[in-house]
């Protein structure tokens, strides 16, 4: 049932105004940063309240205008919308909380527009969670592209600069290039926009022209990072670390996968997936990346290249769950959205953490360094263990539906591709972790001794750790929610 | 009543001031500015009411000295020529309140006769835009072209000379082959009404005189339009007309002109003839994509700004002629409606490229970088627009081109819908490179500023009209249904 509701508009806005406040108070920090945690856990509470709206079937809709005729700019929150919402803002929290000791720590410039542009990022990224149809969604996307910017280049340098040149034109060129035309495509074959569970395009166009549009799409939603439209992922790492834990492994990147998931059930449906055999042939497309990302990440000496690569490979996770195209698939490339993004920041947290410790960088530095900060290597080896999928952490839950998503599909195949990813997962972690810890210091370490970052770096990472080992044992909230995303694709 | 009169009154308040300029002039040079605000106020308020009566009644037509029609002069106003005039006179009171302090600037000596030239333009464009009689709309066409020679050489520097004399050159031709067509057309239907010429020519249409009479109207018109490959006077005359008048002939000049030349070819001829019969829209399309495609490669080869903008121009004129020559309902709105939606942007960026000019004397778009911390609402207003010329949704540029796009895709002319895509990538390129030079700081010592007061970002008259336009580039991209529920009739009025 639809029922019409101003919260999805309310949770949008709720950041984008206060970005004003937090740019009308830049000459008093605390203040500044009150208005971003007041923000952050409004934005939280309002999301989080439309839960049990979706546990029960309904959806909210609530239109803003029409744009021109036909084409309204209209907000949808629906279970699987809700299911990012929920995990991008609760998460949004937490980064706030680790962004202030960041940022305070290293003693950053610019933390007024820092703070504004992280806001309104989240302001789009719940736009494209919210959004009812395609035009809705492509202005948000260009909005988060084009409001992360300043902080991909936060650093002002002609390298920060280079970066970004490139992060926009894979980000908005694609999207132009492709997306753009895709949508156009879709309006003048299908004549509506709206996501709708089943699809709008079925017997609208020739086979061709709709796999053409298919792979059009694919290529235009270029922050779901698949290869080879991955490169501008490593290159934005440049940003400061807070950046790349909540945009560049959360919010930026799984809107461009939630963007492609959204196309696979709401634009083409399970049916029409299966009947033009997109469904295996993105499986078998996506799987390259998975594998080829790993190994990748396997060579990278920079922690946070690493940990990009890592990103690219396990983003492809969701895109092949939802490819495969049976229930229990489906819910393990869902899952997968919640449970890479609260491993994954906490791995990145750690990185940002060693740094404002120690300045350092390269995996090849840290020897022995988890005995000086051991909370901060004991939440990075809880990360680790979630992204190779050990129990009992929350990436063995995703993994273990993907696999048997597999076996449904009776794919062998895209089994051995999820476990020897796996695998490779194990042999670039791990190494970091026994080096971390039993490996003694390196003679370089001079006189000043490295201790813990401070409390509000640290208590974040801490705090997504244990959200990371919590999924594992009750994962229902996410869970259901994803079984309710499944029943409406595959029974719509 | 006097409203009546108003079409009439359109012209003539901005010819009567432009020819009382000079004397009020020599009391005080400050009051012909308040002279062309006032004038221009006017019109805007007249041309509104007209608008606001089209839409009720659907035509209007005056006639010059109650003569009736075709023996005398008639102004005959419908959706088409009413929507213009309201941009027209909309945007040169923008730039007539943004003149003001950039005049004294760049003219201090010439300021009477600029705004004498300046008004008798702005008569010219109104005129054409007006006018239901043929050989009037030459004769105003004339007055436009003579006053855009002298605006663009009354530039200071040497080139613009140059720059105003092919402009004359090319104008030049381009009028006698628009009155060698006019003269064609008389010579077989004995009118100039353009209503009568539209039910005489019909039989004629086999005629070898009257498709002569097309083909010089085509060409005449596709220099004063600047489609390429007749545009080559635009870019110099631009870069090196004083930046008021590069903002007004680029918002305003070419657009009437692309009006002018949607007229003959949709009311003198007819939608059948030129779309059925000869087929020139289909030239038309391939030319516009030829002019999307190397305007916009061009723009990417400049480092003056106003130069990069003028050859910006050259591909947005594409834009307007390519939903022409597609001559869907789809695409003649996306078209019309970029009538309206370029001027808004090409004003804006204008002004600002003339703004920054003032202030810092800065052209080229290297030394645009860090001007975010001296200008910055300046700075926004730029981002903004040029956002819109990316075709960013939310704004403008995105609600033509997509209607650009849907016209090209449902006739199945995947082509033209190609080229839309791969000029907004060109104008990505060229227009994120000034943005990322506005954002990011300086490397080098600060510019000498030269420009006014030192504190204030610039002069309320500059900074205000150049905020209400680049708002207008957001607000008329998200409320896109207030112009297009007029411009959705002209479009059904062309080819519907």
């Amino acid at each position: 049932m639809e029922i019409v509701s101003i919260k999805p508009l309310l949770a949008i806005l709720v950041s984008l105004v206060g970005s004003g406040l937090i740019i009308a108070s830049s000459r008093n920090p605390n203040l500044r940063e009150g208005w971003t945690i007041l923000i952050s856990l409004a934005k939280f509470a309002i999301v989080a309240s439309m839960v049990p709206t979706v546990l029960s079937g309904n959806k909210m809709v609530y239109t803003l205008i029409e744009l021109f005729p036909g084409i309204e700019i209209k907000f949808r929150a629906d279970a699987f919308g809700v299911f990012f919402a929920v995990t991008a803002s609760f998460l949004w929290i937490i980064t706030s909380l680790y962004s202030i000791g960041y940022m305070r720590s290293l003693n950053e410039h610019s933390q007024t527009r820092y703070f504004a542009a992280f806001a309104i990022a989240l302001s789009a990224t719940i736009g494209i969670a919210f959004a009812a149809n395609l035009v809705t969604l492509f202005m948000f996307y260009e909005l988060l592209t084009l409001v992360t910017f300043p902080l991909v280049t936060h650093k002002d340098t002609p390298e920060a600069r280079q970066a970004g040149r490139k992060y926009l034109a894979y980000l908005l060129g694609t999207s132009i290039a492709f997306q753009l035309f895709a949508i156009v495509l879709t309006y003048t074959f299908a004549g509506t926009l709206e996501f709708s569970e089943g699809g709008i395009l079925r017997g609208a166009a020739p086979p061709l022209v709709l796999t053409l549009i298919y792979f059009l799409f694919i290529a235009g939603f270029a922050k779901a990072a698949i290869m080879p439209l991955h490169s501008w992922l490593p290159t934005a790492m440049i940003a400061p670390t807070p950046v790349s834990a909540l945009l560049h492994a959360v919010a930026v990147v799984k809107a461009g996968v939630f963007s492609i998931l959204r196309i696979i059930f709401y634009i083409y449906g399970v049916d029409l997936m299966s009947s033009l055999n997109l469904g295996i042939l993105t499986a078998y497309f996506v799987s390259f990346t998975i594998i080829v990302a790993s190994l990748f990440a396997l060579t990278q000496d920079n922690l946070k290249l690493r940990l990009a690569y890592s990103t690219i490979s396990q983003l492809s996770y969701v895109i092949l769950g939802a490819a495969l195209l049976t229930t229990s698939g489906m819910i393990g490339g869902i899952m997968h959205i919640a449970v890479h993004a609260f491993s994954k920041i906490t791995l990145f947290f750690c990185a940002g953490s060693i740094y404002v410790a120690s300045h350092k960088t390269n995996i090849s530095e840290l020897s022995g360094i988890g005995k000086k900060m051991p909370l901060t290597m004991l939440a990075f080896t809880v990360g680790s263990l979630s992204m190779v999928g050990v129990p009992p952490v929350a990436g063995f839950i995703s993994k273990w539906y993907l696999l048997l998503g597999s076996a449904e599909a009776h794919n062998m195949l895209l089994i051995i591709v999820l476990l020897s990813s796996s695998l490779l997962n194990a042999a670039y972690f791990f190494p970091i972790v026994c080096k971390a810890f039993f490996e003694e210091p390196a003679e370089t370490f001079d006189g000043e001794e490295i201790k813990e970052a401070p409390l509000f770096v640290v208590i974040p990472l801490i705090l997504t750790a244990i959200g990371s080992i919590i999924l594992f044992f009750y994962p229902q909230p996410f869970l259901r929610i994803a079984y309710v995303v499944v029943q409406n694709v595959i029974g719509g | 009543m006097i409203t009546e009169h108003f079409p009439i009154l359109l012209i003539v308040v901005p010819l009567t001031s432009a020819l009382s300029t000079p004397l009020i002039g020599t009391l005080n040079k400050k009051y012909c500015w308040y002279t062309a605000i006032f004038s221009i106020s006017l019109s805007l308020f007249m041309s509104l009411y007209i608008l606001n009566a089209v839409m009720h009644t659907g035509r209007i037509s005056y006639w010059l000295g109650n003569w009736e029609p075709p023996y005398g002069i008639e102004y005959a106003i419908d959706y088409l020529n009413s929507y213009v005039l309201v941009i027209v006179t909309f945007i040169a009171l923008a730039v007539t309140i943004y003149s003001k302090w950039s005049v004294e600037k760049e003219l201090p000596e010439k300021t009477v006769l600029f705004y004498t030239v300046y008004l008798l333009l702005i008569t010219g464009l109104l005129g054409i835009t007006i006018t239901g009689d043929i050989f009037n709309l030459y004769v105003f066409l004339e007055i436009t072209s003579l006053s855009a020679y002298t605006l663009v050489a009354i530039g200071k520097k040497r080139n613009a000379l140059v720059a105003s004399y092919n402009y004359a050159i090319l104008g030049t031709i381009s009028a006698t082959f628009i009155l060698i067509a006019i003269g064609y057309l008389y010579m077989v239907t004995g009118t100039l009404n353009m209503a009568d010429l539209s039910t005489k020519l019909p039989p004629l249409y086999d005629s070898k005189v009257v498709l002569t009479a097309l083909a010089f109207f085509m060409a005449g018109f596709s220099i004063k339009v600047a489609l390429f490959p007749l545009h080559v006077w635009l870019p110099d005359a631009y870069t090196h007309a004083p930046s008021v008048v590069s903002a007004i002939l680029a918002a305003t000049s070419t657009k009437v002109a692309a009006y002018a030349m949607i007229r003959v070819m949709f009311t003198v001829f007819s939608p059948e003839f030129i779309i059925v019969r000869v087929n020139i829209t289909h030239i038309l399309s391939w030319i516009a994509a030829f002019a999307i495609i190397v305007g916009s490669v061009l723009a990417i080869a400049q480092v003056d700004i106003k130069k990069m903008l003028a050859y910006s121009s050259v591909a947005q004129i594409g834009y307007i002629m390519l939903g022409i020559g597609l001559s869907t309902k789809l695409s003649v709105t996306g078209g019309i409606l970029h009538i309206l939606n370029h001027a808004l942007m090409k004003a804006t960026l204008f002004l600002v490229a003339g703004a920054v000019i003032y202030k810092t004397g800065i052209r080229n778009i290297e030394e645009y970088r860090g001007l975010r911390r001296e200008m910055p609402l300046t700075m926004l207003a730029f981002t903004i627009a040029a956002l819109s010329m990316i075709g960013v949704p939310g704004t403008v540029g995105f609600v033509s081109k997509w209607y650009l796009l849907l016209g090209a895709l449902h006739e199945g002319k995947w082509v033209f819908a190609l080229v839309l895509i791969l000029s907004s990538l060109l104008m990505l390129v060229y227009f994120w490179r000034v943005i990322e030079n506005i954002y990011f700081p300086k490397m080098h010592v600060a510019v000498a500023m030269d420009g006014g007061d030192k504190k204030k970002e610039l002069p309320y008259t500059m900074l205000v009209p150049i905020l209400i336009l680049a708002l207008l580039c957001i607000a008329l991209g998200i409320l896109a249904f207030i112009p297009l529920k007029i411009v959705g009739m002209i479009s059904q009025m062309l080819v519907g």
